[in-house]
């Protein structure tokens, strides 16, 4: 069985796996790490959200053969360790704005709106309304408004 | 021994019973709920729901109930509550542990609400549905809490030799003068040592500190974390992923598998086995199961609506529409129809279950709102008593009505048996949608007359394909049938549909009658059930009417309405929203407003339907109107949680908002072509109204009312309203987009897409 390495939350880990298998189940069903969830397996809902070397991603698309020893995963688990405390401040924004209704999406949510926020950073410039407008993470709860709103407050803090 | 709490003799005083357990523990009985005031005012009812709606039903089928709910103190100075209701994000959990925190003068953050298992004693006191836990929760969880602390109160006082009014209790500590001890220290001191018979009287809402006030969820760390485990999150040993081919059409059943040894040999696969409406596939990963189920190679047999496809179904609804009484009158009639699609309830964890059946018993883990259904069934099911089969109930990431149903917890158990082992079964995304539960295609014809600036008649005639209540309120309804303000022989939905139903207007002569056709989709109820197309219908006319009476909507809905509650909320909505403001061109508002659940809603809503805004491009997704601006204005009767209340509406107007522009299924030959979120278009951020504002009014009765479903009527009504406004056509057929397909359907064969792999193209 082949043997696959890279980072997550800061510590190397290998697993034992087939080739194909998506990053998403290496996580949730080998690894036990389940903050990412499976929400449609197509790079669709972005329940599974998280991070590759600081860039948002979806790990039910990414074969775990395609990662690189050196590959930094981040998921919401080891998002607070990122910025050295206990929760990270785009975290303590959801808190405020108690954005969270059944709260499946929004481990997901909250690592899509912190890489936004280092997107829009790197290009010199705030969050708009149309870079809200084009977040693609479905919340069946509908809590849009408040994500909006904690997004803007976390991204002041950040 | 004075058991008075506080000095108000008029005040009623409820009865609970200390229970014999290690720490303090009380129990209270449901015979708390007795809903006195719907009793009160029975004989004339104008019409079944005004007077006696779904939620007092449900209050007095689960009267005569025992078996005993008990607030526990524990040694650490936490209360800890067994929840016999599920929590699928509507907050119930964290206003119940308000209400405990609230009578036990005990900080929220130290009661401990968990879900309880399924417990047949309690009857169908086990149900979470029609906005009605909080309803029946309110008196008996308090009444627990509040014995709680008055025997904390007692053993502090009979300790230090003082009388009991000398001493007080707060934020988890009872004080005398200088003397304090916290309830962690009392809490084996006050424990029963045989269980007896207590009462206690009630803070009144004037003297309340934490309901009333805005409470943020007590899940919520453990959501932004990543700690909250749903169903797939748990661990059960040897419990391994499993998923199921499907077949090409609901309900279709296994002809033959031609290679499930082949399929058993792939890597990662453990088990394969044939069950009633697929093929099911155990391995080490769910990706792996995806590849099993995919390679499998089988022959189906049709289902039972095989060939149904929307056009047929709704030529039989057509046909199957009870007759109006009274004749059109021309120009002082509004006539109209409206259809409605078929819609999926699906929240976006899939459904999912674990089983561990062996010979003798099974345990069950899966988010269940009727959990002694599940369990009844899946006994008689795997030949076990009921005794045997242990079922816990998690919390869901999301419901909608899907989780009334407990198909998943059902197939699990029988993949279960039939492999020998335990399993984790997860539907896919795609089963969610094809094979799923659905909220069925309706047409709701309406005919008003008028004259002399009064409405004689109003007559509406819903006509539906079935929907399914077969999760066990059924047996509720039919016990309490005798007790019901109706006559005749109704069928249960009937039943539902007229609790359910009012028109709040004194439009002289109303009407409102459902009929059913029996076809055999995968039904239920959805979030509101019947109200928002049958409230969306009805607030359209309403505005057909004013236009042709030439009256303004707003002012039109005040001089008809016949209830105080909702013409508060109508004008509060239309003071903050800014009713009649000038709209520039290819913009307008509109408004509705829906009472239901002993709670009144009013919605108005600004549409934006300029070519630049309808023409906008999204990748992937639908784009069209786009709802700009809502205010929803919401009478609740007695708030508990403003902030959770808040949520809820916020949510039942992006469910609105999506009923009235962009999510639909889309049946044809007998299964829905949507198979995903890219192509059921539930509301996304790029449609989503950048400007809401939600105001819950002040307490305006004694009593709570339901609030998770109170909002998506009116808010869908409004975005209907402010479209047909905009356009200057009165839409005919919902959501608006259904007449075209934007997607390009997933095959239906094998029956879940195959996972990308090209993730790492798409970062940013």
């Amino acid at each position: 069985m082949p043997q696959h390495t890279f980072v997550l939350n800061g510590s190397p880990v290998t697993v034992e796996v087939a080739d194909d298998v998506r990053l998403l189940w290496v996580l949730r069903d080998i690894l036990g790490v389940t903050g990412p969830k499976y929400g449609c397996g197509i790079n669709v809902c972005k329940a599974c959200t998280s991070h590759i070397n600081g860039k948002a991603f979806n790990p039910c698309s990414v074969p775990v053969s395609k990662l690189k020893p050196t590959d930094e995963i981040t998921t919401i688990e080891g998002l607070p360790a990122t910025v050295d405390r206990d929760l990270h401040p785009m975290q303590e924004a959801w808190l405020e704005e108690d954005v969270a209704q059944c709260g499946y999406c929004q481990p997901g949510q909250i690592m899509a709106a912190v890489a936004l926020v280092h997107k829009v950073r790197a290009e010199g410039r705030e969050i708009t309304d149309d870079d809200l407008d084009g977040l693609r993470n479905i919340c069946r709860c509908g809590t849009y408004s408040r994500i909006r709103t904690a997004i803007r407050k976390g991204e002041g803090r950040m | 021994m004075p058991e008075q709490r506080r000095s108000e003799p008029s005040r009623r005083r409820f009865i609970g019973y200390l229970v014999a357990a290690p720490t303090l523990a009380v129990g209270v009985t449901w015979t708390l709920t007795s809903p006195d005031s719907a009793e009160a005012v029975l004989p004339t009812p104008p019409q079944p729901s005004d007077v006696f709606d779904l939620g007092d039903l449900q209050n007095l089928a689960a009267a005569p109930t025992s078996g005993l709910i008990s607030v526990q103190v524990n040694e650490d100075g936490t209360a800890s509550f067994a929840l016999h209701r599920c929590e699928v994000g509507q907050g119930i959990t964290t206003t119940v542990a308000m209400m405990i925190a609230e009578e036990l003068d005990l900080p929220v953050e130290r009661v401990t609400v968990t879900l309880a298992d399924a417990r047949p004693e309690l009857l169908m006191n086990q149900l979470t549905g029609g906005s009605n836990s909080v309803r029946s929760i309110f008196t008996p969880v308090r009444t627990a809490a509040a014995i709680a602390r008055q025997r904390l109160v007692r053993t502090a006082a009979a300790r230090w030799g003082v009388p009991e009014d000398e001493v007080s209790t707060k934020d988890g500590s009872v004080h005398a003068g200088e003397r304090s001890t916290s309830y962690g220290e009392l809490a084996v001191a006050a424990a029963a040592d045989r269980t007896v018979q207590v009462s206690a009287t009630l803070k009144s809402a004037d003297d309340f500190t934490v309901l009333g006030r805005p409470h943020n969820r007590i899940d919520a760390l453990a959501a932004v974390t990543g700690r909250k485990a749903f169903g797939m999150d748990l661990s059960v040993p040897n419990a391994l992923p499993c998923m199921v081919r499907r077949p090409p059409t609901i309900n279709g059943t296994v002809r033959a598998v031609r290679n499930m040894a082949e399929v058993e040999a792939m890597p990662g696969i453990t088990d394969v086995a044939v069950i009633t409406y697929g093929v099911a596939v155990r391995g080490e990963t769910f990706g792996q199961c995806i590849d099993g189920l995919r390679a499998l190679d089988v022959d189906w047999n049709p289902g039972p609506v095989a060939g149904e496809s929307d056009d047929t179904v709704l030529a039989k609804l057509k046909k199957a529409q009870l007759p109006l009484a009274v004749p059109a009158l021309g120009a002082l009639s509004v006539d109209a129809e409206f259809t409605f699609a078929f819609a999926s309830n699906a929240p976006l964890e899939p459904d999912n279950a674990i089983a561990d059946v062996r010979s003798d018993r099974a345990e069950i883990w899966s988010t269940l709102k009727v959990p002694i259904d599940a369990q009844e069934d899946i006994a008689r099911q795997l030949g076990l008593p009921i005794d045997k089969v242990v079922v816990h109930v998690v919390p869901g990431g999301g419901s909608f009505g899907r989780h009334l149903f407990h198909d998943v917890a059902a197939e699990a158990a029988e993949i279960s048996q039939k492999m020998g082992k335990p399993v984790k079964l997860s539907w896919s995304r795609t089963d969610h949608f094809r094979q799923g539960r659905a909220h069925p295609m309706s047409v709701s014809r309406v005919r008003a007359t008028y004259a002399l600036g009064n409405v004689l008649t109003y007559e509406q005639r819903h006509t539906s394909t079935e929907t399914s209540f077969s999760h066990g309120l059924g047996e509720m309804i039919t016990s309490s049938v005798a007790e019901l303000p109706i006559a005749g022989n109704l069928s249960f939905a009937e039943g539902i549909f007229l609790l359910s139903q009012t028109v709040p207007y004194n439009f002289g002569v109303v009407t409102q009658l459902l009929n059913e056709i029996p076809l055999k989709f995968n039904t239920g109820s959805m979030r509101n059930i019947y109200s928002p197309n049958v409230v969306t219908a009805r607030e359209l006319v309403v505005d057909m009417l004013a236009a042709k009476m030439r009256k303004d909507p707003v002012a039109f809905r005040r001089s008809f309405l016949r209830d105080d509650r909702l013409r508060a909320v109508l004008d509060k909505a239309a003071e903050v929203g800014q009713w009649g403001r000038a709209m520039p061109k290819g913009t307008a508002q509109g408004i509705a407003l829906a009472g239901e659940y002993r709670g009144a809603c009013a919605v108005l809503v600004e549409i934006d339907c300029t070519p630049a805004t309808v023409n906008r491009v999204v990748e992937g997704g639908v784009t069209g109107p786009r709802v700009t601006k809502a205010t929803i204005v919401v009478d609740a009767g007695l708030p508990l949680n403003p902030r959770g209340i808040e949520a809820q509406m916020i949510g039942c107007l992006n469910d609105g908002i999506a009923l009235a522009l962009t999510s639909s299924l889309h049946i044809r030959d007998g299964i829905p072509l949507e198979g995903s979120w890219s192509n059921y278009f539930y509301t996304r951020q790029w449609n989503t109204p950048p400007s809401v504002e939600v105001v819950v009014l002040p307490a305006s009765t004694g009593e709570p009312s339901g609030i998770g479903e109170l909002g998506v009527a009116p808010a869908f009504a409004a975005v209907a309203c402010a479209y047909a406004r905009v356009t200057g056509t009165v839409p005919r057929s919902f959501p608006i987009n259904h007449g075209t397909l934007s997607f390009e359907p997933f095959p239906l064969e094998p029956s879940t897409p195959q996972s990308p792999t090209d993730g790492l193209d798409h970062t940013f």
